[in-house]
């Protein structure tokens, strides 16, 4: 257990008297590149922004490198939040600053590099995703939604973190460029060496990224294993949900 | 049938006082959401680091490009005053009061309201309606998986600047607005111009003029707080973003309003 990179055990959180995660366990393997498919409204963006700290866990405990992230305290947040990278499902640039500085921005704001040598790591990171050097003076609303999900990509490693968080990286893109950015994102956590955590419902992407895939439903993890054994879950849902059936366990509520 | 109406009879007053007591509950609910946040964001005001060029770009923003709306508000406020006054005062033959009633009203009460009013309609909706729109866009969140404190990034610089801005408009408001009057009393009422400034000078104290700057201070930072609380805890979508926006520029005019009664109270009883 020890080369677990994030451990959550017994996560809850719940919105008025809505259970979002109800009593969430999984291990994230150090290095490994772990995916978590399921259903919209399962919890898999709730259980991201517990692990990142931007919501806290109702209970349970969530271990970070071994130490606690429960209700610890800023200082201890923000030691966590510098291992941290994050690609948001619409990339969340700054639209005020130009791309090169949506890139350097945790490089300059958040560990104090000058702007210049910023500068030259963002330009290296807007090449390494396949852009061309001249779209770091534009802004983000001049680029295309996957040129935008690149850069978030870009800016995402730019300060090699330890763990790259992905919410449904591939969402709302064609197919050509949706398998562009898996490549991106093999590539770039092999790269950095990272531990990887992605959330995602496109079962070709989270087999394309995936070294383990864990299955939520209702707010806990239901089956995981390696990606090979994805076909052979034995689990029904699972079963039911990579091949996209209506009929099945999983029961899709209208309100 | 007795005993149904003599439940409905003890049921409806206190659905009634139940209504009554979470209205308030939620009432209390929203001042401390509200009270925490003050506390937090001028706690992060005084906080290291500091983001200068997110200062100086707020300082633009709110002081720099808010001076053709509070200046032509507080030229045209001038003007109309020196006319109204001299259409009423011309009953009791005190034509002579009107520098007086002009500098007075300007300096002590309309170009820091108005002013404030103004810019609550122009920064308080656009702060309101940018921060919303990061909220609902995971901007902050980004901020924040970027080990950036969105309270010292996002509101400190823009609380900072309106508070120490809005002085500096009203104060050139009280200078417009003075000479609107002048203007009007000049070549349209056919006062002497060196009568008029005298009465003007004559009339006027540090004291209201400085009462003014620190109405306008408070002003500043009620508007600046409103717009960055709305937009902070926008609901999701276009039209969460628009709600936050709405509540931001009434809430702030109102606050204005209320803050403006005690302040004066404050300086004038």
């Amino acid at each position: 257990m020890n080369d677990d990179k994030i451990v959550l055990s017994n996560v809850s959180k719940s919105f008025g008297g809505n259970d979002v995660l109800n009593g969430m366990s999984l291990n994230v393997p150090a290095g490994k590149s772990m995916v978590v498919i399921g259903g919209s409204g399962t919890g898999k963006s709730v259980m991201l922004k517990c692990i990142l700290g931007l919501l806290d866990a109702d209970k349970g405990s969530i271990l970070i490198d071994g130490k606690e992230s429960v209700g610890c305290d800023t200082k201890t947040r923000g030691s966590f939040m510098k291992k941290f990278g994050m690609l948001f499902q619409g990339a969340a640039l700054f639209d005020s600053l130009r791309i090169w500085e949506n890139v350097a921005f945790g490089l300059i704001h958040g560990q104090g590099m000058d702007k210049k040598q910023a500068h030259e790591i963002a330009v290296e990171k807007i090449r390494a995703v396949g852009l061309s050097p001249d779209v770091a003076n534009l802004l983000p609303a001049e680029l295309s939604g996957g040129m935008q999900k690149r850069v978030g990509l870009a800016r995402a490693v730019a300060t090699s973190p330890e763990v790259i968080f992905f919410d449904e990286p591939t969402t709302g893109l064609d197919p050509i460029m949706a398998d562009v950015i898996n490549d991106l994102i093999v590539d770039q956590v092999k790269d950095l060496g990272a531990t990887a955590l992605s959330i995602t419902h496109d079962m070709a992407s989270a087999r394309k990224i995936a070294d383990y895939i864990a299955m939520i439903y209702e707010g806990r993890i239901i089956w995981t294993g390696p990606v090979e054994d994805l076909d052979h879950s034995g689990s029904a849902h699972v079963e039911q949900f990579i091949h996209g059936r209506a009929d099945g366990p999983i029961t899709r509520r209208v309100a | 049938m007795k005993t149904r109406e003599t439940n409905l009879l003890i049921e409806a007053p206190l659905d009634f006082c139940a209504k009554i007591g979470a209205t308030f509950l939620n009432f209390l609910a929203v001042v401390g959401r509200l009270v925490s946040f003050i506390i937090r964001s001028v706690k992060h005001c005084f906080t290291p680091p500091f983001y200068p060029s997110q200062l100086m770009r707020q300082l633009t923003d709110i002081g720099y490009y808010s001076l053709p709306v509070v200046g032509m508000t507080a030229l045209f406020t001038g003007m109309v005053l020196a006319l109204q006054s001299y259409t009423g005062f011309t009953r009791f033959n005190a034509e002579g009061a009107i520098a007086g009633v002009v500098v007075l009203s300007i300096t002590r009460e309309l170009s820091p309201v108005l002013a404030g009013l103004m810019v609550a309609g122009r920064v308080g909706a656009a702060i309101a309606a940018e921060i919303g729109t990061m909220r609902v866009t995971e901007q902050i969140d980004a901020l924040r998986t970027l080990s950036v404190n969105p309270y010292k990034y996002l509101i400190a610089p823009r609380v900072l600047a309106a508070t120490f801005m809005l002085p500096i408009l009203v104060l050139i408001g009280d200078i417009i607005g003075v000479y609107g009057g002048y203007v009007v009393s000049i070549h349209s009422l056919g006062f002497s111009a060196a009568s008029y400034l005298t009465q003007t000078w004559d009339i006027i104290t540090q004291m209201d003029v400085v009462s003014g700057l620190w109405k306008a201070a408070v002003f500043g930072f009620i508007v600046s707080i409103m717009g960055c609380y709305h937009g902070f805890n926008s609901a999701r979508g276009a039209q969460g973003v628009g709600a936050a926006t709405t509540n931001a520029v009434v809430s702030s005019s109102i606050l204005i309003l209320i803050f403006n009664y005690l302040l004066t109270q404050i300086f004038f009883s």
